[in-house]
């Protein structure tokens, strides 16, 4: 199912939360959803689930309005901080989730016996909720968000407080779902984005600042060269000051720990490898290494999300 | 309907795992059956083979167990975040509050269905007036059911069980006695209608057998109220 996202503004007060926000999702298509905390990322996921309102726009789910309540059976939700019963059986539990989704009586069963299998909840099935750990709560947090088979799946920081091999369980079962389903994550973990996400959206303050695939939004950023050089000479000082006058070299920095090794940060569209190379040369000074540092996903997010 | 009953299930089932609805049930029947036939003018002093002393008692101990039962129903849900899961579902906010009344209804209905002993004892003792306890115990489901829709309203209203439960006794009080007394002490029109304000009031003339659907209408009407307000709370979350 499509999810067409218009114009999107939320108040919260005098607080505007949500700046025309607007992007879209496909089936088969897994969107990352960035930003740092109090950007409007949650906010943005209630509203899609339908759980809050806006204050103007609207949001599309299959050509129907959230505001009409029809799309609610087609979005699986995994809320931040994955509430739930502590004090049912998690079999009980996914039942009654099934039951209020419109699951047919006698597919219950079923469905929750396949949802235990998928989620690996096999031995904790008739412990109270309450008694599991945070990743097997996160799982049955998971389980009841997929329990009508839904085609729309919102998981809001589905990995929070797992440990590294649950992480990448959990990534690995988000990535198979996203095959066939619409699935909009969000996240802190960039590298996590990286690994399961076909699309970024990066929001701040309420606005999208980026959307696109991971390797769009670095070579977006990427307007400035950052090389690592190692060369064999007795002191620093003089080379530092040869290299800073290079005219395509904004800025260098010299390592202190060891003699000759320098950070180079070219200035924007310029690259000053072929400046370094003759420059060394020329005053017979060996290089022995030399190494393009790729804009990091970090740099990206902190360039549109810092000032 | 079927979300309706889905979680008036789940939430009797609860009642009962976390041992409350036992505690409720026992404590009902411990208060109810000392005063009804072993302390004060009970039974035996009395000599008359009814129910008042019973009505009477039940009517008070209601009054305080009710908002013992309904406080946790919404703000508990609100505090830990499962309303989001429940409302990011189909469901309304409707059939979420209607649902969460059932259960309640159900569970006091449980309390009173035991007492029917009381009722079989009596009738060993002497001629019964049917009617009037048939008249009486039905008067204890729609008192009940209006004191529910309250208790309702106030766990709507806050996050924290204490103060829902605070809220509903501070509503309730009103509609148990004070406006008894407003309406016993002031005359004319505004004495009348604090007098028919009084939920206590209106059971009271059930419980004599006496039935007037002005009285039936005035209880559903708080109940219902009290429904109607709590899912306006829900749905003004947006």
């Amino acid at each position: 199912m499509n999810i067409e996202i218009n114009n999107v503004n939320k108040f919260y007060g005098y607080q505007q939360v949500l700046n025309d926000v607007s992007f879209k999702v496909k089936p088969g298509e897994i969107l990352g959803f960035l930003g740092p905390n109090g950007a409007g990322k949650t906010t943005t996921m209630k509203i899609i689930t339908g759980y809050i309102g806006m204050d103007s726009g609207d949001v599309i789910i299959d050509g129907k309005s959230v505001k009409t309540g029809e799309t609610k059976s087609s979005i699986g939700y995994l809320p931040e901080n994955n509430p739930l019963y502590l004090d049912m059986p998690v079999v009980d539990y996914l039942k009654f989730s099934a039951s209020l989704q419109g699951v047919k009586k006698e597919n219950i069963e079923n469905r929750v016996r396949e949802m235990i299998k998928l989620t690996g909840l096999n031995n904790e099935k008739h412990k109270l909720i309450g008694e599991l750990s945070k990743g097997f709560r996160q799982r049955v947090g998971l389980a009841q968000a997929l329990i009508h088979d839904p085609d729309i799946l919102i998981l809001d920081e589905p990995t929070t407080g797992l440990d590294p091999n649950q992480i990448i369980e959990i990534r690995e079962l988000i990535k198979e779902l996203g095959k066939e389903k619409t699935v909009i994550l969000s996240t802190h973990i960039l590298p996590e984005v990286e690994a399961t996400c076909d699309r970024i959206l990066i929001i701040n303050k309420g606005k999208i600042v980026a959307n696109g695939t991971s390797k769009d939004l670095r070579q977006q950023a990427e307007g400035n060269n950052f090389l690592k050089i190692k060369l064999e000479i007795p002191d620093n000082n003089f080379v530092l000051d040869k290299l800073k006058e290079l005219p395509s070299v904004e800025e260098a920095t010299a390592i202190e720990e060891e003699t000759g090794r320098f950070d180079i940060k070219s200035y924007r569209g310029l690259k000053s490898n072929r400046d370094i190379f003759e420059l060394c040369a020329k005053n017979n000074w060996p290089i022995m290494e030399m190494i393009p540092i790729e804009t990091k996903l970090e740099d990206v997010f902190r360039n549109l999300t810092m000032n | 309907m079927d979300s309706v009953i889905t979680i008036s299930k789940k939430e009797l089932k609860g009642f009962f795992e976390s041992l409350s609805g036992y505690i409720v049930l026992i404590a009902f029947l411990g208060f109810t059956g000392f005063f009804t036939w072993l302390y004060g003018s009970d039974i035996f002093i009395r000599k008359q083979a009814d129910l008042i002393v019973f009505f009477s008692i039940a009517k008070w101990t209601l009054f305080f167990f009710i908002p013992a039962i309904t406080m946790k129903l919404i703000s508990e849900e609100k505090n830990t975040g499962t309303l989001e899961l429940l409302l990011t579902k189909p469901l309304k906010e409707s059939q979420l509050v209607t649902g969460k009344f059932f259960a309640a209804l159900f569970l006091v209905a449980i309390a009173l269905a035991l007492t029917l002993i009381y009722y079989v004892s009596i009738s060993y003792l002497g001629k019964v007036d049917h009617g009037a306890i048939i008249s009486g115990y039905f008067g204890l489901l729609l008192f009940s059911a209006a004191y529910i829709g309250i208790g309702l309203f106030a766990s709507s209203i806050s996050k924290n069980q204490i103060v829902a439960f605070l809220l509903a006794l501070f509503i309730g009080i009103f509609f148990q006695i004070i406006f008894d007394i407003l309406g016993n002490s002031i005359n004319g029109l505004a004495g009348k209608i604090f007098g028919f304000l009084s939920i206590s009031g209106h059971f009271d003339s059930i419980s004599r057998g006496v039935w007037d659907t002005r009285d039936i209408i005035y209880l559903l009407s708080v109940c219902i109220l009290g429904i109607e307000l709590a899912k306006e709370n829900l749905v003004n979350r947006k």
